[in-house]
């Protein structure tokens, strides 16, 4: 339906001893697709979310929403809407659910009492919920069927785009499936565009068409799902891809060959106030100028994303002439 | 719509209603009912008596007649104090609404205008507050002058800064949280967010610090009253009434201490039944204060109830920790909940056993009941609980102490919490040395440094000498680990240890304690609710199911030969890198047994593809399969986790029976 596009988007907190959250994003959720956002904590990923929706101002780039600025007016109707991740702060305590999801409901097509009522029976129905629930109270719910809630509420908004932040971490295993599962057919079914936040990649490449790595404010890596998964380019990604349980990784096995590797995959996350020069990921990047002597390239230029297939932004990605470059070395 | 509404007072009233089982809200709320009553009804039934001038009874002490004496124009001083009630309550109440109003909306403003004219109302009640209160009323009595109007405008202002701040940081509290996000979201204006979103959220809380300042006013109104600042004569109130008794101290002590004792007793009244409130609301107040660390209870030993066997491996000889039959209970409102209902298991040396579940299986009471640290007013019990051989049942000893202190090492989910931010990182390391080894401050610094280094924390003397804010998370979870192998120990009970943290840091962390377990033979208890990352780094899987283990088995069964059909469900219910992307993924219908009303017979069987009678008739136990494999369960079959229910649309029905 609608496509979302993020140019050079940067987002600051705090003064000029602030920092940079989100640093020159570039980002595409095309047309009824679904994006998944992958990334540590810190990295961005829910500044970027909070930030498309306006609730966090940019200090630079833009946000497009079809090719325009998205910019909405007090009581306009919003294309875009967002479900949280806690399910228990996303709903009003103290307001029945029937009540917060009509709230949703724009303001132009909310019509008479009955119709809202119908309405928002409707979407409880649609999220697999008894329409009777309309006047519950979050505390007499569930994790899993609050987080129904939450979708039937940013459905009543009838977006065209849906923010997604780790909507299932907060929830059991055992109910995560059944909001998976919903998650994806509503996207299918209304033909919603998404951007779809998880840490936990088995996850994002259940839902994700094409998915994105962020890396310390900045994406690291974007491309097809089934592309980035199983032609990771970007060594972040590699790392991300290695640690996922069951994936092949024989990492917990204790001493590792190399200690220089050892030593980079056992660094601390960087500090966001002050992000390491060149390349971000330097310090912990096991073909990086601390593991693979001549790589100083990487400690002194900010690689590119141009010119990497996946757009990787590192200096020596396929598809890089720096790493012919070094081959010569 | 009009029930509901019911049920979400009903939590609000439940509360205040608590608030008067407790002994001070009792005889607070008894005392303010009488006192309120006395506001209203003695005006108008001894304005008479107390108004009524005798010029021969001038100035007398208490007598039978006049119980409390009489003033300079003879009349009745108890009728007097009874009546004065009506105006004291009634301008302390008024001087109240005027701070809770003016503090409302100033409180409110910043979050409603733009941001420089907030910053500039949020400064101006800074410094308003820092101003003292009676100061403050008495530039306001001069500015309105000198009389009942001026004084409860004065009082007033001078308790509105300091609501409008405790408004400010209730609202900025309520502000952060997502359904605001939402509603904003949702075009939701700033006002109607406030009203519809915000107030009813915090309405609480300023009702009850209301009622605390109602007190406060009441003598602050006395205050200026007596000060002559306040009531003007013929009018009169406790603070007037404290003031002609005062010239007369001397002679007729009766004459002041009356006036004062009613004031006092007036303002306890609402400040006390403020505080219950507030402390069964669980908000801070001033005088609730940091309590005592909580208090643990010990295990207590029990029979056996039936014929378990608490160890499956052959490898008793060597165990580092049995138990069997262990019960872990809270009082509830309904009932006992009981979270934990007879585990038993052993751990080996050097063994790494996993403990999954969903949430409120009772993993964590499992634990803190293994390392007794369950807090009253909790109770454990269990038939057999020994540690290195020790039984930890039977009575505690100085020795036993010792061994638990430097052979057993417990880590929490949330290092944060585990440590005490005001303290040096090196110091709390160096303590547990210090206390449990012996060591002198020096050599236990040293070996604090050593231990960091050994989980890899960089810069380990540096480091020593930090606090835990300046550590990351998954540092402070290392120095966590740090802190448990202090001494030598032979057990590792490690709850969620990297839930909070990100994959690669959390692979960090897992590899850490898989090193240490192998280079020391250390057994460890791993407890999550991931069942692929238990299954990665252990080698024995117990799965919990409301209270129980259902299934212990060797983890490298855990792919294709579980037993019990909720390992299957969860283990189907995992997506992971090879699941199909265009089938559903399977779920596990129904929700968790509630640990205050377990179901007879199997507590799986409301969610089990497989129950039938005898299942919901009868309780399974966990039986010894063949080696190294136990289950619970009455119809036990191999399988790799076939979906149990994929229906999407369905559910509705399925759900309906979901909610509780
Ligand atoms: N102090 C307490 N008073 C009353 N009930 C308690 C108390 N502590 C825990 N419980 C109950 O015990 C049950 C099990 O708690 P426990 O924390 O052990 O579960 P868990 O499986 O570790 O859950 P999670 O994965 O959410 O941490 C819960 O239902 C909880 O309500
Ligand atoms: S640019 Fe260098 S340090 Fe950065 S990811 Fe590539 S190889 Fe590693
Ligand atoms: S005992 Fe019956 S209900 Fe319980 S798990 Fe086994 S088959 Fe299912
Ligand atoms: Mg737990």
């Amino acid at each position: 339906m609608s496509e979302l596009r993020f140019e050079q988007v940067s987002v600051r907190f705090g003064g000029r001893r602030g920092m940079t959250a989100v640093d020159g994003v570039d980002l595409t959720v095309p047309k009824g697709q679904v994006v998944g956002l992958v990334g540590e904590s810190g990295s961005g990923k829910s500044t970027l979310a909070r930030a498309a929706a306006s609730l966090t101002p940019l200090s630079a780039g833009q946000i497009l929403f079809n090719g325009r600025p998205l910019r909405p007016k007090r009581g306009e109707h919003r294309p875009l809407q967002m479900v949280f991740q806690d399910p228990h702060s996303s709903l009003n305590p103290r307001m029945s659910i029937g009540d917060s999801i009509a709230e949703g409901i724009p303001r132009a097509g909310r019509g008479d009492a009955a119709s809202r009522r119908a309405e928002v029976e409707r979407l409880l129905g649609l999220v697999g919920l008894d329409p009777q629930r309309a006047s519950s109270y979050p505390g007499q719910m569930s994790g899993g069927q609050l987080q129904r809630v939450a979708l039937a509420r940013a459905l009543a908004g009838q977006p065209e785009v849906i923010i997604a932040d780790e909507i299932t971490s907060a929830l059991d295993v055992s109910v995560q499936g059944t909001v998976l599962n919903l998650v994806r057919d509503l996207q299918r079914e209304l033909n919603l565009s998404m951007l779809f936040i998880s840490h936990n990649l088995a996850v994002v490449r259940y839902v994700a068409d094409a998915i994105a790595v962020m890396y310390l404010g900045r994406i690291v890596e974007q491309g097809p799902a089934e592309q980035i998964l199983s032609n990771p380019q970007h060594p972040y990604t590699k790392a991300l891809l290695a640690a996922v349980p069951g994936n092949g990784s024989t990492g917990l096995s204790p001493g590792m060959s190399d200690p220089a590797v050892q030593a980079v995959s056992d660094a601390e996350p960087a500090d966001p106030h002050h992000p390491p020069t060149g390349c971000r990921y330097h310090l912990r990047c096991p073909i990086g100028p601390l593991v693979l002597p001549g790589r100083d390239v990487c400690r002194e230029a900010d690689p590119e994303p141009e010119g990497h297939s996946h757009a990787a932004a590192c200096h020596f990605a396929d598809g890089s002439l720096m790493a012919g470059k070094a081959g010569l070395l | 719509m009009s029930t509901s509404k019911t049920a979400a007072t009903a939590g609000m009233a439940a509360r205040w209603l608590a608030a008067l089982k407790t002994p001070v809200g009792a005889v607070s709320a008894a005392m303010l009912l009488s006192v309120l009553t006395l506001a209203v009804l003695a005006p108008i039934l001894w304005s008479g008596q107390a108004e009524e001038i005798n010029t021969r009874a001038i100035l007398q002490g208490p007598s039978p007649e006049h119980p409390v004496g009489t003033d300079s124009l003879g009349r009745d001083l108890f009728f007097r104090l009874l009546v004065a009630t009506g105006l004291s309550v009634k301008l302390a109440l008024a001087a109240t609404g005027i701070g809770v109003c003016v503090g409302l909306v100033l409180g409110a403003v910043p979050s409603l205008l733009s941001r420089r004219i907030g910053r500039l109302v949020t400064a101006f009640v800074n410094i308003a507050v820092a101003f003292p209160g009676l100061l403050l009323a008495m530039f306001f009595a001069v500015i309105f002058g000198v009389g009942q109007t001026g004084a409860v405008l004065a009082i007033g202002f001078a308790t509105a800064p300091s609501f409008a701040r405790l408004t400010q940081t209730l609202i900025a509290t309520q502000s952060e949280r997502d359904f605001i996000a939402a509603a904003k979201l949702a075009g939701v204006g700033r006002v109607q967010r406030l009203i519809r979103h915000i107030l009813p959220n915090i309405a609480e809380p300023l009702v009850v610090t209301a009622t605390i300042g109602a007190g406060s006013s009441l003598l602050a109104f006395a205050g200026l009253s007596f000060l002559g600042l306040g009531v003007q004569p013929p009018a009169y109130d406790w603070g007037r009434l404290l003031n002609e008794g005062l010239n007369d101290i001397y002679l007729h002590p009766m004459a002041a201490l009356a006036p004062g004792l009613a004031v006092v007793i007036a303002g306890l009244a609402f400040n006390l039944f403020g505080e219950a409130v507030a402390k069964t609301l669980g908000a801070p107040t001033p005088f609730a204060g940091k309590g005592a660390a909580p208090q643990r209870v010990r295990p207590t030993a029990v029979e056996s109830s039936a014929d378990v066997e608490p160890s499956t491996s052959s490898r008793e000889s060597s165990a580092v920790l049995t138990v069997s039959d262990l019960f872990v209970s809270f009082p509830g409102p309904a009932g006992p909940i009981t979270p934990v209902r007879g585990v038993s298991f052993s751990l080996a040396q050097g063994e790494a056993v996993g403990v999954v579940g969903e949430s409120g299986s009772g993993k964590t009471q499992t634990a803190l009941a293994l390392a007794q640290l369950v807090e009253y007013p909790g109770s454990v019990t269990a038939s057999r609980l020994e540690f290195l051989g020790q039984d930890q049942l039977s009575s505690p000893s100085p020795a036993k102490r010792q061994l638990l202190g430097t052979s057993f090492a417990m880590v929490f989910q949330d290092p944060m919490k585990s440590f005490n931010p005001t303290m040096r990182i090196g110091t709390q390391l160096a303590e547990v040395a210090q206390r449990h080894q012996g060591m002198n401050r020096r050599q236990a610094l040293a070996r604090a440094a050593d231990r960091l280094r050994a989980v890899r924390v960089p810069a380990a003397e540096r480091r020593l000498r930090q606090y835990p804010h300046e550590f990351s998370g998954g540092m402070r979870q290392r120095a966590m680990i740090g802190m448990g192998i202090m001494g030598n120990p032979a057990l590792i009970v490690a709850d969620e240890p990297t839930t909070a943290l990100d994959v690669t840091v959390q692979q960090q962390v897992l590899r850490l304690l898989s090193t240490i377990k192998e280079e020391n033979n250390v057994a460890i208890l791993l407890i999550s609710h991931d069942l692929t990352l238990v299954g990665q780094v252990c080698e024995r899987v117990l799965v919990m199911y409301a209270g129980r283990i259902v299934e212990d088995l060797p983890a490298t069964d855990l792919a294709e030969r579980s037993l019990h059909p909720y390992t299957q469900a969860l283990l189907a219910a995992v997506p992971d890198m090879e699941t199909d992307r265009n089938q559903p993924l399977a779920v596990v219908p129904g929700r968790p047994a509630d640990p205050s009303n377990v179901p007879a017979g199997c507590a799986f069987a409301s969610r089990c593809p497989k129950a039938d009678d005898h299942c919901t008739r009868e309780d399974p136990q966990l039986v010894q399969q063949e080696d190294g494999h136990r289950v619970a369960c009455w119809h036990p079959s191999r399988g790799t986790g076939q979906r149990v229910s994929v229906e999407l649309k369905l559910p509705a029905a399925a759900l309906q029976g979901e909610a509780s």
